[in-house]
C-alpha cells in the first residue's frame, strides 16, 4: 500500500515537472494520446502483473501481438468475416495460449521463463511467416469501421483504451483484493507448498492466472493492432513484454512473487508512458529512451532496496 | 556399566572433550559431555534422536562452538572457531548427505578450491596434476576408479569414498561419519567397513555415528553412549552387543503426560490396507485405527513416517491398496480428497508446509475453507475476522491480533495455529508429524491436552514422533516403523522403551500383532 502511494507521488511531481518545463504536456491532444498508451499498456500489465505474482513470469505477450495482430489481418482484410466473429476468434485463441502456457507451467512444472520464452519465439516466427515478413496494413477498414472506432476512438474525449483499463483494472482489483480466488493467488506466490497442503489445488489457481494473461493481452493486441494500424510482423510489440513486468515491479510486484496491487501496476504502466512522453516533450534524442527508462526503473528498485535494508 | 581403564600414562587420546556444554535457545542440548579417541580406534556413538550426538560432532567440525568445558588435540588445548580451522587440525566430517558437485570429476571435487595451477596471472588448472596428485589417496582406499571419472557416475558408497579420499588428502587422522551407511545397500556397507580397517591400520581415527546396532557390532572397537545431552556409559569391543545398547540409549524415568481415553472403541474405524509410499516402494503398509485412540507412531529419523503421513494425506498418493474409512473404501489422489474426507495433517515442517508464515494468522486460519467466509466469491471479511478471533480464543493462541503475520508468533502458536485450522473442519482423522518439535514445555502440555480432547471426541488420532518419552506419555498405541516397514504395533502397557528402541533398530521381535 505504501509502495502504490510512494509512487503515485512520484508520478503527480514527474507530471508537475513536466508541465513546468513544457506547458504543452497538458494540452488536450497530448493527454489524449498519453491516455491512449496508458490504456493499452495498463491493460496486458495487468495480466502479466497477475502472473508475476503467482512467483512466474510472461515473456510471450510482444510475441504475441504481433501473432494475433496478422490473425487478426486475415480475418479482416482478405478473408472479410464479420468484425465481431474476428474478435471472438483473437480472443479465443489467446485464451487457448494463455491456458497453454499455464499447462505448461502448472501440470508439467515447466519453468515460467522457458515456457513463456519459448512461446515470445514461436509466435514471432508464426507472424512472420503468416505474413511473409511483409508489412500488413488495415488500410481505411473497410468493412470493420466500428472496430476501429471502437479500439481508437474516444468517449466524452476519454480514449477508448483508457475506458477500457478503467473497466479492466476494476474487476481485476476485485478479483485480486476482494475474491477468494485473489486471496489465494497472493497465498500460492508466497508459499505454494503451504497452500497445497490446506487442500487447495494450487494447479488451477496458477494456470488461471496465465489464462488471463493471455485473455488480457489478446485486447491489447486488437487494440495495438488499429493503433499502428499496420503490423510490422518482425517489430510490432517486441519488448513490449518488458513493459510490462518493468510496469509491474514499479508498482510493487516482487519476482518471487505474492507481492502486488492492481492499482499499482496501473501506475506504474502509466509511469512509464510519462517518461516516454518526457523525452519526447524536452526534446531528448528519442534513442535515449530506452535508457531512461531503465535508469529510472533501475533507481527506483535500488531505493527501494535500500529502504527496505534500513528498516 | 563399567568404565573401563583406558587411559593410561602412555596412551594419551588424540583427541579428549571435556564438560562440553551447548544451550539453543533455551534447550540445555549437552549438558557438559566427556568424549575421548585414541588413535587408530574405531568409536561408535549412539543416542536417541535429540540426544546431541551431532552437536557434540559439530563442535569437532567447527560449525558449532561449545558454551563451555574444553577441546584437546594431542594434549594440547585447542578452539575450533570455523570449518577450516576443524580441517587444519585433521578432522575430516564425512556428513550424512554428501556435499558433492556431481558436475566435476572425481579429482576436481578432492581438490575443490585448491587446485593446482600453471604459473602465471590466468592461474589455469593444472587438471593432469589434479589427476595425479588424487591417485595415490584413492588407491589407498582400493578404489579402482580413475580420478578423471565425472562424480555423477559414481554410486552413493563411490562417492562416499571420494569423500573420504578427499578427507585423507587433507591429512585427517580423525574421520567423523554421521550415518555413512544410511543409503548403503548390505555390499557397499561391507565396502566400507573393509575401507574404514585399512584406515585404522593406518592410524586415523574414526567416529562412526550410527542408528544401526547390528552395524556396529561388527566395526567398532568401543561405544560411547549419550542420552539427553549427557553421557551414558560407553562399552568396550567385549561388551558391546545390541542389549547393552540399547541400554544405553534408554533407560529414563518416563514423564507421564497420559490421559485416560475416555471412550476407546474397537471399531477400527481406519483401515489402512497394503499401500505403498514412493520412497519405499517395496514395503506394503498395513494398520488400523480406532475412534477414541491415539495412535503412536514413531521410528528413527528416515525410517519412513512422514512418507506415510504424506501418502494417507494425498501429497503423495499411493497407487496400491486401499484406505477405509467407516468401512467405506475412500480414493486418495490430492490433499483435496483426504481434506474432503476429513483426513487432516500437521505437517513436520510448520514454516514450509504447515503455514504460508507471510500471511495473516486469520487468512492461515480460513485458507482451507475460504467457501464458509464468502459470498459469490467475494471475501466476507467480517465472518473472517469473527471466526479468526474466536478460533484463537478456543485454541489459546497468543497473538497481538488476528492480522498479525504467523511469521510472527512462536513456534508453540504457529504449531497451534496449524492444528486450530483443521479443527473447526469436523475432522475425521487428524494426523500430527512431529507436532512438538521445537516448542516450549507449556504449549506441549496444551497440544497434548488438544489431542487427547480430539480422540474423546471420536477422531482417530494418528501422532508421529521421535520423541519416544513423549510416545509413551501420550499414546494408546503405538506403532513403530524401520526402513519403510511396520515393525510392530504394541499396545501401551506392552511398551517399555527398550521395547520400542529394539524395534526402531530393526529387530523384529516377539511382539507383533
Amino acid at each position: 500500500m505504501k509502495k502504490t502511494i510512494g509512487l503515485f507521488i512520484i508520478f503527480i511531481l514527474l507530471c508537475i515537472f513536466l508541465t513546468i518545463m513544457n506547458p504543452r504536456f497538458l494540452s488536450v491532444t497530448n493527454l489524449q494520446n498519453l491516455a491512449r498508451v496508458v490504456g493499452m499498456f495498463g491493460i496486458f500489465s495487468i495480466g502479466v502483473g497477475l502472473v508475476i505474482i503467482t512467483g512466474g513470469i510472461d515473456l510471450s505477450v510482444g510475441s504475441l501481438f504481433a501473432f494475433l495482430g496478422i490473425v487478426l489481418y486475415f480475418l479482416l482484410v482478405p478473408w472479410h468475416i464479420p468484425w465481431p466473429l474476428a474478435v471472438i476468434v483473437v480472443l479465443a485463441a489467446a485464451l487457448l495460449i494463455g491456458l497453454f502456457h499455464g499447462f505448461l507451467v502448472s501440470k508439467l512444472k515447466i519453468q515460467p521463463f522457458i515456457a513463456t520464452l519459448c512461446g515470445m519465439l514461436i509466435y514471432r516466427g508464426l507472424a512472420q511467416f503468416m505474413a511473409s515478413d511483409a508489412t500488413k496494413g488495415f488500410g481505411y477498414s473497410e468493412g470493420f469501421e466500428r472496430l476501429n472506432q471502437l479500439s481508437t476512438g474516444t468517449q466524452l474525449g476519454v480514449p477508448m483504451p483508457f475506458i477500457l483499463l478503467i473497466v479492466i483494472g476494476f474487476a481485476a482489483w476485485i478479483l485480486l483484493h476482494q475474491s477468494v480466488y485473489g486471496r489465494y493467488l497472493l497465498a500460492v506466490g508466497r508459499n505454494e507448498q503451504g497452500v497445497r497442503y490446506s487442500g487447495i489445488n494450487t494447479n488451477r489457481i496458477i494456470l488461471f492466472a496465465y489464462v488471463i494473461s493471455g485473455f488480457l493481452s489478446g485486447i491489447s493486441a486488437i487494440l495495438l493492432a488499429f493503433y499502428s494500424n499496420a503490423i510490422a510482423p518482425s517489430s510490432h510489440g517486441s519488448f513490449y513484454e518488458l513493459y510490462a513486468i518493468a510496469a509491474a515491479v514499479l508498482g510493487g510486484c516482487s519476482l518471487r512473487g505474492g507481492e502486488g496491487s492492481i492499482v499499482g501496476i496501473i501506475v506504474g504502466a502509466a509511469l512509464l508512458q510519462v517518461l516516454q512522453n518526457l523525452v519526447n516533450l524536452l526534446g531528448i534524442p528519442s534513442s535515449l529512451n530506452y535508457a531512461v527508462m531503465g535508469g529510472v526503473i533501475l533507481t527506483s528498485v535500488v531505493i527501494d532496496q535500500v529502504v527496505k535494508r534500513n528498516k | 556399566m563399567e568404565m573401563p581403564a583406558m587411559d593410561s600414562e602412555f596412551d594419551q587420546p588424540v583427541l579428549s572433550m571435556h564438560g562440553i556444554q551447548k544451550h539453543f535457545a533455551g534447550v540445555h542440548a549437552l549438558r557438559g559431555v566427556d568424549f575421548k579417541i585414541y588413535a587408530a580406534e574405531v568409536v561408535a556413538l549412539i543416542g536417541e534422536n535429540g540426544a546431541g550426538k551431532s552437536t557434540l560432532m559439530k563442535m569437532l567440525g567447527g560449525i558449532y562452538q561449545p558454551d563451555a568445558g574444553e577441546i584437546c588435540f594431542n594434549g594440547r588445548t585447542v578452539s575450533i572457531p570455523n570449518v577450516r580451522h576443524s580441517i587444519e587440525l585433521g578432522i575430516g566430517f564425512i556428513h550424512q548427505e554428501l556435499n558433492v558437485m556431481d558436475n566435476l570429476d572425481i579429482a576436481g571435487n578432492m581438490y575443490l578450491g585448491r587446485e593446482p595451477v600453471y604459473g602465471g596471472a590466468l592461474r589455469l588448472i593444472d587438471k593432469k596434476k589434479m589427476i595425479n596428485m588424487a591417485r595415490p589417496y584413492l588407491e589407498r582406499l582400493g578404489f579402482t576408479l580413475s580420478p578423471a571419472t565425472p562424480m555423477k557416475e559414481l554410486s552413493i558408497a563411490q562417492q562416499q569414498i571420494v569423500e573420504i579420499a578427499k578427507a585423507l588428502s587433507l591429512n585427517a587422522c580423525i574421520l567423523i561419519m554421521d550415518e555413512p551407511t544410511s543409503s548403503l545397500t548390505q555390499s557397499e556397507t561391507q565396502m566400507l567397513f573393509k575401507t574404514m580397517q585399512v584406515l585404522r591400520s593406518t592410524g586415523v581415527s574414526i567416529v562412526y555415528i550410527s542408528h544401526r546396532l547390528g552395524e556396529i557390532e561388527v566395526c567398532a572397537d568401543r561405544v560411547v553412549g549419550l542420552r539427553d545431552g549427557a553421557n551414558s556409559g560407553q562399552l568396550s569391543r567385549e561388551e558391546i552387543t545390541h542389549d547393552n545398547m540399547v541400554r544405553l540409549m534408554v533407560g529414563r524415568q518416563i514423564k507421564n503426560n497420559y490421559c485416560i481415553p475416555q471412550r476407546k472403541t474397537e471399531d477400527k474405524a481406519l483401515k489402512v490396507d497394503r499401500i505403498k509410499t514412493s520412497a519405499w516402494p517395496k514395503h506394503e503398509l498395513s494398520f488400523e485405527a480406532s475412534r477414541g485412540e491415539i495412535l503412536g507412531i514413531t521410528g528413527l529419523v528416515g525410517s519412513g513416517r512422514t512418507e506415510l503421513a504424506c501418502t494417507l494425506f494425498g501429497v503423495d498418493p499411493s497407487e496400491n491398496g486401499c484406505i477405509y474409512l467407516d468401512g467405506r473404501k475412500i480414493h486418495i489422489q490430492s490433499v483435496s480428497d483426504a481434506v474432503n474426507h476429513g483426513i487432516y495433517l500437521v505437517p513436520e515442517d510448520r514454516r514450509n508446509t504447515g503455514l504460508v508464515v507471510d500471511m495473516s494468522v486469520m487468512e492461515n486460519l480460513t485458507l482451507p475453507r475460504m467457501d464458509f467466509h464468502c459470498r459469490a466469491g467475494m471475501i466476507d471479511r467480517e465472518s473472517e475476522v469473527s471466526f479468526a478471533q474466536n478460533q484463537c480464543r478456543e485454541s489459546g493462541i497468543k497473538t497481538a491480533a488476528v492480522h498479525t503475520l504467523a511469521k510472527n508468533l512462536s513456534g508453540g502458536n504457529q504449531q497451534k495455529v496449524v492444528l486450530s485450522k483443521w479443527l473447526s473442519l469436523n475432522p475425521q482423522v487428524m494426523i500430527l508429524d512431529e507436532p512438538t518439535r521445537g516448542i516450549d514445555i507449556g504449549s506441549k502440555t496444551e497440544i497434548y491436552k488438544t489431542l487427547r480432547k480430539l480422540s474423546d471426541m471420536g477422531v482417530i488420532v494418528l501422532m508421529i514422533s521421535s520423541d519416544m518419552e513423549e510416545v509413551l506419555g501420550v499414546c494408546d498405541r503405538i506403532m513403530v516403523m524401520y526402513e519403510g516397514r511396520i515393525t510392530g504395533i504394541l499396545e501401551r502397557k506392552d511398551c517399555t522403551e527398550e521395547r520400542l528402541m529394539n524395534l526402531a533398530v530393526g529387530k523384529i521381535s516377539e511382539c507383533r500383532n
